[in-house]
């Protein structure tokens, strides 16, 4: 009989399995054994990371996109038509335009998007460049910029762990070329008591924001903004002035996971090494809607959904399962505008960054051409 | 009715048990309680100073074999 693999979200984890899986069975797709199904919401795939050079015009929208089928391999099933109720115990997903898919497996790779609108006054007060109409207004206001207090202002839970420290190395390069630097004071504030979750890193930072002369405040998790008085409190009791406040807004997964009670704020419980969801052997849940406490990052969504192709080509083929996730997540982390290091560790090693060089920052910028390839699973 | 959440951020390098804490509390509703576990002494620490900051309530702390456990309720 037919085996079908619902994939819901056509974001980076669940084209890369998609792609993967297609790639490995072949004379199941071709024979009917198998059939694969993709929901997404749009017709085109954003490469994320690229929204952080938008700001500083280091890069132009149009990169940003391709045509989702293109990048998709032309065996998938692929509807722009979201999921709006995921029933795992019926084994079936139903769609916005009202279809019913039913599947054998599924797979939720339905990400995370920002909640600015959770805490007050920051969507009228804030900037950020966590979407493309963020990233957008945010070139804007940079232009526009001649000097004064800006706030980078990052909260949890947040994707990219390290792109809240990189706007704030590339925000110095880039006021420093305009003239700007000397009229600018940058406070970057932090949600726990150092500048970066990871611990290698905060002590990497600390003496770079001292040469550079940036302030921090750590401990600080935004209460509320006031866009009249441009002031933004936080729990813990302090109250900072901006002029220009780039926020990094907190973060939840999709409604539908919400909606159809598969996990408080898009967080779907999932088991840390098979990654199956808790309480179901048929389905998996890959990239930043896992509840697992790693970086929502996409080195993250990318090793788990390489776990997850091997399962699910094992358990159709062999029915039998191949292998756990290790944690593994690995980031580059741009240092300015012409630098750039990495960091890696997984459940059990811990994360050693090197000393930033030119030549990292160039594998980023050649990374964010090679993503495409990546996307298709050739990489 | 007040529920009983548990984190195992054992081995958690990024984002780490303490930034755990902080967003599960957002999606909790008042008297709620989360339970970290947390293999680092570090966070073990951080975690009550950053409630009593906050004003959030430390239920108890409990070391166990190789890991702490810190049970938060929120307090508002
Ligand atoms: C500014 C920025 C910079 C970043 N930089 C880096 C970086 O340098 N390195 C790094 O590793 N990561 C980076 N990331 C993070 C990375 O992009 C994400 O972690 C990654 O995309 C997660 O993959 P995913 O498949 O889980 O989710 P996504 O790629 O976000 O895909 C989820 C998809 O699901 C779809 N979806 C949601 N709801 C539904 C529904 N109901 N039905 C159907 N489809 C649905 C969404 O539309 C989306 O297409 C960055 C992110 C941003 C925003």
């Amino acid at each position: 009989m037919s085996k079908t693999i619902l994939i819901v979200g056509g974001g980076l984890s669940g084209t890369i399995v998609a792609n993967g899986i297609c790639r490995q069975m072949g004379a199941e797709l071709r024979s009917g054994a198998l059939n694969i199904t993709m929901l997404g919401t749009t017709e085109t795939h954003m490469y994320q990371p690229g929204l952080l050079y938008i700001p500083f015009g280091r890069m132009r929208e149009a990169e940003l996109f391709r045509d989702q089928r293109k990048v998709l391999d032309k065996r998938v099933n692929f509807f722009v038509d979201p999921a709006k109720n995921i029933d795992v115990e019926k084994n079936q997903v139903t769609t916005e335009a009202g279809r019913t898919f039913k599947y054998d497996y599924l797979v939720l790779a339905t990400g995370s998007r920002i909640m600015p609108q959770n805490i007050p006054g920051m969507t009228e007060g804030g900037h950020w460049f966590y979407d493309l109409d963020g990233a957008r207004k945010l070139r804007k206001a940079l232009n526009e910029f001649q000097g004064g207090k800006i706030v980078v202002n990052v909260n949890a839970p947040h994707k990219c762990p390290v792109a809240p420290l990189e706007v704030v190395f590339m925000l110095h390069d880039f006021l420093k070329a305009k003239g700007l630097w000397d009229k600018t004071e940058l406070t970057y504030t932090y949600p726990i008591g150092r500048l970066h979750a990871l611990e290698p890193v905060a002590h990497w930072a600390k003496p770079e924001f001292e040469k550079l002369g940036i302030k921090s405040e750590t401990f600080f998790n935004t209460e509320s903004v006031d866009p009249e008085k441009k002031t933004l409190k936080s729990m813990e009791g302090s109250e900072l002035p901006y002029d220009l406040l780039i926020t990094i807004p907190p973060h939840q997964g999709s409604q539908v996971i919400d909606d159809s009670g598969l996990g408080k704020g898009g967080w779907v419980p999932t088991n840390t090494k098979t990654l199956h969801r808790e309480g179901s052997t048929n389905v998996f849940v890959v990239g930043d809607t896992t509840n697992i406490p790693i970086s929502k990052a996409g080195s993250t969504a990318h090793f788990e959904a390489d776990v997850t192709i091997d399962n699910l080509v094992s358990l159709c083929q062999e029915g039998t399962f191949a292998r756990e996730y290790d944690g593994k997540v690995f980031c580059f982390v741009e240092t300015g505008l012409g630098s750039g290091t990495y960091v890696w560790f997984n459940y059990t090693t811990p994360p050693n960054p090197g000393p930033p060089s030119q030549m990292i920052h160039w594998f980023k910028l050649a990374y964010n051409r090679l993503y495409w390839l990546s996307a298709r699973g050739l990489l | 009715m007040a529920e009983r959440q548990k984190i195992d951020a054992r081995g958690a390098f990024c984002p780490g048990p303490l930034m755990e804490l902080i967003a599960a509390l957002k999606l909790a509703s008042i008297g709620d309680e989360v339970d970290v576990w947390s293999s680092d002494k570090g966070s073990a620490a951080d975690i009550p100073a950053w409630c009593a900051k906050v004003g959030h309530g430390v239920v108890e702390t409990t070391e166990h074999d190789g890991y702490w456990s810190v049970v938060v309720r929120k307090a508002k």
